[in-house]
């Protein structure tokens, strides 16, 4: 629903802009676009995963759900993360299969070592995971360098936060993952794809461009 | 929306070939066949239009949609060249119809005249390869005003006291003013100096076929739906369409320039997309291929005539005196929403320290400084917090969701000194997924240049001081291993010996070989380069048009 009604939204508000010649050429390219973004939806109810066995996906889910977990607003669970990170290992991220065929039992063995008689992350209290990832996190606690592109995770749980994330906060228009756009809403970004001025706070009441005035004992 | 081209024979040796959509080849291309040249415009990268582009994070940054692959072009860095490499990604280009200018912020600055002068200036500086242009500003400035007008740059005349001088205004009024623009601006003057309005090639008004900005928030990394910004696929290509005598032959991946007996170039052997060689001939060629592929191109073309690589044998500095330009970011965070997520990058810059006073700060450079976000949501949740922001959990959460819309960056971009080591070279062992040498990417920062971008960060951090931010931080600033501003390695030069092409971007050693892109530079500027680029090859279209018309190439 969202697809469909923000693009078109996009494409009205556009034309606030576009000369009328410039819509109706793109028009049937914009709609057939919204489509295929909407076909690309899927329900949880009818998935299949493609990557992950049933345990598998529920350790995962557990995982990515401290990483964003759900508390006073939605988190990872009700954005479709796992959906997205179990997509994203047949795809795009498929290089990343191994860190997670051999990352996801060596998290086990951690956890089994930690907390005798707690045979999985999932089965484990949720204070009990998060210390495991506070364990996880202080092996590994480099200031990343910024960069554009998405290809940094290089262990595991690098790997899984990075998806968790993309699949949190992706356009929910991708049809991929943010579900019902709870990951934008949390930051604040609204779902459009045009916006009129003002935009914030400290633009609402910009005056316009004055020079700047003269001042005698400037240089 | 592509027009009807022609489509023509390989063996049909057409007027022009043009290698590389981008920046300068778009231009060059629109320009000569408008002039009445058969034009065929070799692309490595594919068609994509305004219905490809996408606002899919993973698509475009995650899968590089709309640039250099790295798996396909793996790529290695060294700082020395007595460094073995090792395989890291070390450069990052537009590589679909149009090039880096799909992708691009779209700070459109021009030079000023001490760009083009400095080597005199300032003398000659230890470790630096510094030199003068063979042209100068007042040479560029009608082209200059030729980009604004034709490819389309929104700005404010004279808003600038440090602007050079220029024959007309801008064709069309700044973007709007974001958030980041208005607290920059109002900390800027407290502090004395003189912000104004950004200079963008963003259309503020709609053009035929193009609509003004609709400040979707996609824009930095992204191609553009709805044509507001100035890539020189919808500014120019299109135009070359019209023409009737341009083709864009995408997908086509050349590797080698073949020269025949007397040491010409008889035109541009390419992969298409099924990996089969053709060789598309050609009266002329002109490589566009950006200042990493250019030089790189030239060194896979090296035969028998030219061991050391096309165009290579009198100077031997092809590849060479790379300049990446330096930067340098800090980020506020502050207490209302600026919601900056909206819209185009920058809209409020300076440039209060375009020339500092070596004698003062006891270093050579200068530079500008932008107020700005580029982020988007992913990109922002993995890089934008500060350093002591929690990684995950409720915490994390919590922070992600205050600092989104209330966080704003300055950005300071300042010169690169040339240094002859620094270079885009072969790769004597790593091949690409066709077999070709990979890039090898060799790059020690001058200290000169360090030390200036650490002195405008404090800039930075003094601006978001003045402006009340209630958090700052920076980035670690420490030498550049990853290139995106690809200059000066094919310098402009009158002397054969110390520069690989002349004043008409005709290399010195094939007469019928011409190089027109970032390559050319021979001084970095403050930061932005593209604008003159594109002034660049405005002029060089005028210089070849002249020399085909009077018979000079052929002859």
């Amino acid at each position: 629903m969202i697809n469909e009604l923000s693009r078109r939204r996009f494409l009205s508000q556009a034309g606030i802009g576009v000369s009328a010649a410039w819509v109706s050429a793109h028009w049937p390219e914009m709609v057939s676009a919204a489509t295929r973004a909407h076909q690309a939806v899927q329900s949880s109810a009818a998935y299949k995963f493609e990557f992950f066995t049933p345990a598998e996906a529920t350790e995962i889910d557990a995982l990515s759900a401290r990483i964003i977990p759900t508390d006073d607003t939605p988190g990872a669970r009700e954005a479709g993360v796992l959906y997205f990170i179990d997509r994203a290992l047949v795809t795009f991220a498929s290089g990343d299969q191994q860190k997670y065929r051999d990352g996801l039992p060596e998290l086990q063995s951690l956890v089994r070592e930690k907390f005798s008689g707690v045979e999985k992350f999932s089965a484990a209290t949720v204070e009990q995971q998060d210390e495991v990832l506070r364990t996880l996190e202080a092996n590994h606690n480099e200031e990343p360098p910024r960069r554009r592109n998405l290809h940094s995770a290089e262990t595991f749980l690098e790997a899984l936060r990075l998806q968790t994330i993309a699949g949190f906060l992706i356009d929910p228009e991708a049809g991929l993952g943010n579900r019902g756009g709870v990951g934008w809403k949390l930051i604040g970004r609204e779902p459009e794809h045009s916006f009129l001025p003002p935009f914030g706070y400290y633009d609402k009441d910009y005056p316009g461009w004055q020079p700047a005035p003269k001042m005698a004992d400037k240089e | 929306m592509k027009a009807e081209q022609p489509k023509y024979k390989t063996s049909d040796e057409v007027d022009f070939v043009i290698i590389g959509s981008g920046a300068a080849g778009g231009i060059l291309a629109k320009e000569l066949s408008t002039n009445g040249f058969r034009v065929v415009v070799l692309e490595q990268g594919p068609y994509l239009t305004e219905a490809d582009y996408t606002h899919n994070e993973i698509k475009v940054l995650g899968e590089d949609l709309l640039t250099n692959h790295p798996k396909l072009q793996p790529t290695t860095f060294r700082k020395t060249p007595q460094d073995k490499a090792k395989q890291q990604r070390a450069l990052v280009y537009g590589r679909s119809v149009g090039g880096t200018s799909v992708h691009f912020t779209a700070n459109f600055w021009r030079f000023h005249e001490v760009d083009f002068i400095e080597r005199s200036k300032v003398g000659s500086i230890p470790g630096a390869n510094l030199v003068d242009w063979p042209i100068r500003y007042a040479d560029l400035e009608p082209y200059y005003t030729k980009v604004e007008w034709e490819i389309g740059v929104s700005g404010l005349a004279g808003a600038s006291p440090f602007d050079p001088p220029r024959s007309k205004p801008y064709p069309m009024p700044p973007l709007p003013v974001k958030s980041s623009g208005v607290i920059f601006e109002r900390a800027a003057r407290q502090l004395g100096w003189n912000p104004f309005p950004a200079p963008m090639a963003i259309l503020s008004q709609p053009r035929p076929g193009r609509s003004a900005c609709v400040n979707c928030g996609f824009c930095l990394s992204f191609g553009c739906e709805v044509g507001a910004k100035s890539s020189s696929l919808v500014a120019a290509i299109r135009v070359a369409e019209r023409t009737g005598r341009c083709e864009i032959r995408p997908d086509s991946y050349v590797h080698r320039i073949e020269t025949d007996a007397r040491g010409r170039a008889v035109g541009a052997a390419y992969f298409d997309k099924d990996k089969n060689t053709h060789l598309q001939k050609a009266k002329a060629v002109i490589v566009c291929a950006n200042g990493a592929e250019t030089p790189r191109l030239l060194l896979m073309s090296a035969n028998a005539q030219f061991p050391n690589g096309l165009a290579n044998n009198s100077s031997g500095v092809v590849g060479k005196n790379l300049m990446l330009n330096s930067a340098a970011i800090s980020m506020g965070v502050f207490e209302h929403p600026l919601n900056d997520y909206k819209g185009f990058a920058v809209s409020r810059i300076l440039h209060d320290f375009y020339e500092l006073d070596a004698r003062k700060v006891g270093f050579y450079g200068g530079g500008g400084l932008d107020g700005r976000f580029d982020a988007t949501p992913i990109g922002f949740a993995l890089n934008g917090l500060p350093p002591d922001a929690p990684k995950w959990g409720s915490a994390f959460k919590k922070t992600l969701a205050e600092n989104f819309t209330r966080t704003m960056e300055v950005f300071s971009h300042g010169t690169s000194l040339p240094r002859e080591e620094n270079s885009f070279s072969l790769d004597p062992e790593l091949k690409d997924a066709w077999g070709l040498p990979a890039l090898r990417l060799t790059y020690k920062d001058h200290p000169d240049d360090l030390k200036l971008v650490k002195w405008l960060n404090d800039r930075a951090l003094e601006l978001l001081d003045a402006a009340g931010a209630r958090k700052k931080w920076s980035y670690p600033i420490t030498e550049q291993e990853f290139a995106v501003h690809l200059l000066g390695t094919c310098r402009m030069g009158n002397d054969p010996k110390t520069s690989v092409i002349n004043t008409d971007h005709r290399t010195h050693d094939v007469k019928n070989l011409f190089l027109c892109d970032g390559s050319s530079l021979v001084t970095s500027g403050r930061g932005q380069p593209t604008m003159t680029i594109e002034a660049l090859a405005f002029r060089a279209a005028d210089r070849i048009t002249a020399l085909a018309k009077s018979g000079e190439i052929s002859a």
